[in-house]
C-alpha cells in the first residue's frame, strides 16, 4: 500500500496544469471568440470548424500529431532548441500546449455565445458615448459576457483535469512533471493497487460532481440576476 | 453468344465452389482469442499466420501491457489464452481462479536492448556511462517486466542515480519503442524482438547477466478450458515451427 503522501504530487501537478491551461485558454480563446463573433471574413466558418475539431477527434489523433509536432523534427523541437532542449514532449510545457489545443472549443464556444448574446447595440452605444473599441471591449463587452467567461473557464479547467489519452501519449509518465491524476489512477489500476485507485478515482468523481452542480447553480443565479 | 453462356456457366461454377469451400472451412475452423503482452506483437502476428496455415483455426490477438491485460481478464474479458511478459501474472491468474491449473509454461525468454535511431549513437555500456542524451525511454517498471529489467541494468551498472532524471516511461514496451522511433527520446531500453529484423539505428544487446531472466509465461484461461482451438494453439506454441519464429524474433526458448 502506498503512502497517502504519494497521492499528493499528481493531484498538485494536475491542479497546476489545469490552472495554467485555463489562463492560457482565456488569453487565446477570447480574441478567437471575439473574431468569430464579429468578423465577416469568408474564413470564419473554416476557423470555427478547426477550433471545434478537438471535440470530435479522438485523443489518439491529437496525441499522435502532437508527438510529432513537439518532437525534434517539429516546431516544438525548434522551440525547445532555443533553450538547449531537443523536444517538448515529456515536459510540463508540452502538456500545457496539448491541453490548450485539446480544450480550446470548450472555452471558445461559451465565450462566443456570450458575445453573440450581447449583440452590437451596447457596443454602438458605448461608441457614441466616445469609447474607443478597445475601451468598449473591456468596459462593456467583457463585463456583460461574464457568464460565458465563467462557463468557459470552468469547462476548460475541468476538461483539462479529465484529460487522459493525450497526456498518456505525449507525457512519458514522469513523476512531478507529466504524471497527472488520470495517469496515476491508470497506473494504480494496472498494478492492482486498488485502494489508492479508489481514493483518487472517488475524489475525482466527487470533485467533478461538485463543479458541475455549482456550474448549474451559478447559471441559474446569473439568469435570474440578468432578468 | 454461346461463348458468353459458357463464361457465365464457368463463373457460376467458380462461385459455387468458393461458397461451398468457404462454408466447409467455416464449419471446421474456430477462432481463438489471445491476450498478448505488447513486446510479443510482431512474433505473435507471424505465429498467428503459421497457426492458421497449419491448423485451419484462426487466432485473434489483443495487445497491451501485462498488467493491463491481467486487469481486463480479472474483469471477465473474453480471452482464452494469456501470453504474459512475466511469470507472476499468469501465476496470479491461476491462483485467483481465472486460469486453468498446471497449464502455465514458458513460451519465450525476453531480451532487452539499448537502442537509438542514430546509427552511430549506441556503442555499448559506455553510451550509458557517458550519457550524452537528454531523455532515455524505458517501459513503466511497475507494470512492464521489460521496464523493470531496464532499471535493473542501470542499477547493476551503478548508473541509475545519474540517469534517473532522464528517464521517460512508456506505458508499455510498444510505446517505449515509439518514443525512441519518433526521436522524442534519443535512446531507450526496448525489447530485442522489436528491433530484431529491420532497424536503421544502433543497438546494444544487454548481456543477460545484468538483469534477471525475463521468462514470459503463457496460461490457458478458464474460458478456453474445453475449447479445442485454444488447446491447439497452446500445443502449437510448443512445437518447433512456433519456436523457430519465436527465436527468429530474438527471444530464447526453454526446452
Amino acid at each position: 500500500m502506498n503512502e497517502i503522501a504519494d497521492l499528493w504530487p499528481p493531484i498538485r501537478l494536475t491542479l497546476e496544469l489545469a490552472t495554467i491551461t485555463t489562463i492560457g485558454l482565456l488569453i487565446i480563446g477570447t480574441p478567437i471568440a471575439w473574431w468569430l463573433c464579429h468578423s465577416r471574413s469568408k474564413w470564419k466558418d473554416i476557423v470555427a470548424a478547426v477550433v471545434t475539431l478537438p471535440i470530435v477527434l479522438p485523443p489518439t489523433v491529437i496525441g499522435f500529431y502532437l508527438l510529432i509536432a513537439l518532437g525534434p523534427k517539429g516546431p516544438g523541437g525548434w522551440i525547445a532548441g532555443l533553450y538547449g532542449e531537443r523536444s517538448l514532449a515529456f515536459t510540463f510545457q508540452g502538456l500545457v500546449i496539448g491541453s490548450i489545443i485539446y480544450s480550446l472549443p470548450f472555452v471558445v464556444q461559451p465565450i462566443r455565445n456570450s458575445f453573440e448574446a450581447i449583440g452590437k447595440r451596447p457596443l454602438e452605444v458605448a461608441s457614441t458615448l466616445g469609447a474607443s473599441p478597445w475601451n468598449a471591449f473591456w468596459t462593456v463587452a467583457v463585463p456583460l459576457a461574464r457568464p460565458g467567461f465563467m462557463t468557459g473557464a470552468i469547462l476548460g479547467f475541468t476538461h483539462t483535469i479529465g484529460e487522459f489519452g493525450v497526456v498518456l501519449m505525449i507525457g512519458g509518465n514522469i513523476a512531478g512533471e507529466t504524471k497527472v491524476l488520470s495517469v496515476a489512477i491508470y497506473d494504480y489500476v494496472e498494478t492492482l493497487e486498488w485502494t489508492p485507485a479508489h481514493i483518487l478515482a472517488g475524489g475525482m468523481l466527487l470533485f467533478s460532481f461538485i463543479i458541475i452542480l455549482s456550474m448549474i447553480k451559478f447559471e441559474k443565479y446569473f439568469n435570474k440576476s440578468a432578468q | 453468344m454461346k461463348k458468353n453462356i459458357t463464361i457465365i456457366k464457368s463463373k457460376f461454377l467458380t462461385m459455387l465452389l468458393i461458397v461451398w469451400g468457404h462454408s466447409y472451412t467455416f464449419a471446421m475452423a474456430e477462432n481463438v482469442r489471445v491476450a498478448v503482452a505488447a513486446n510479443f506483437t510482431e512474433a505473435a502476428k507471424e505465429i498467428g499466420q503459421a497457426f492458421e496455415k497449419q491448423t485451419g483455426h484462426s487466432a485473434q490477438f489483443s495487445f497491451g501491457s501485462t498488467g493491463q491485460l491481467f486487469t481486463q481478464i480479472s474483469q471477465g474479458a473474453p480471452f482464452e489464452i494469456f501470453l504474459a511478459a512475466d511469470q507472476s501474472m499468469p501465476k496470479k491468474a491461476v491462483e485467483d481462479g481465472y486460469a486453468v491449473k498446471d497449464s502455465q509454461f514458458t513460451y519465450a525468454i525476453g531480451k532487452i536492448a539499448l537502442y537509438s535511431e542514430d546509427p552511430d549513437f549506441v556503442k555499448g555500456e559506455e553510451t550509458l556511462k557517458q550519457s550524452r542524451f537528454t531523455k532515455i525511454a524505458i517501459a513503466n517498471p511497475t507494470t512492464a517486466p521489460y521496464g523493470a529489467a531496464a532499471v535493473e541494468v542501470m542499477k547493476q551498472l551503478g548508473l541509475y542515480n545519474i540517469l534517473q532524471d532522464k528517464i521517460v516511461q512508456g506505458n508499455n514496451i510498444a510505446q517505449t519503442y515509439q518514443f525512441v522511433h519518433s526521436l522524442n527520446a534519443e535512446i531507450g531500453f526496448v525489447a530485442l524482438s522489436q528491433i530484431s529484423s529491420n532497424y536503421n539505428g544502433s543497438r546494444w544487446i544487454v548481456p543477460a547477466e545484468l538483469y534477471s531472466e525475463i521468462s514470459q509465461d503463457a496460461v490457458l484461461l478458464k474460458e478456453g478450458e474445453n475449447y479445442e482451438a485454444a488447446l491447439t494453439f497452446i500445443n502449437f506454441l510448443k512445437n518447433p515451427l512456433a519456436r523457430n519464429i519465436i527465436e527468429k524474433y530474438g527471444y530464447g526458448t526453454k526446452q
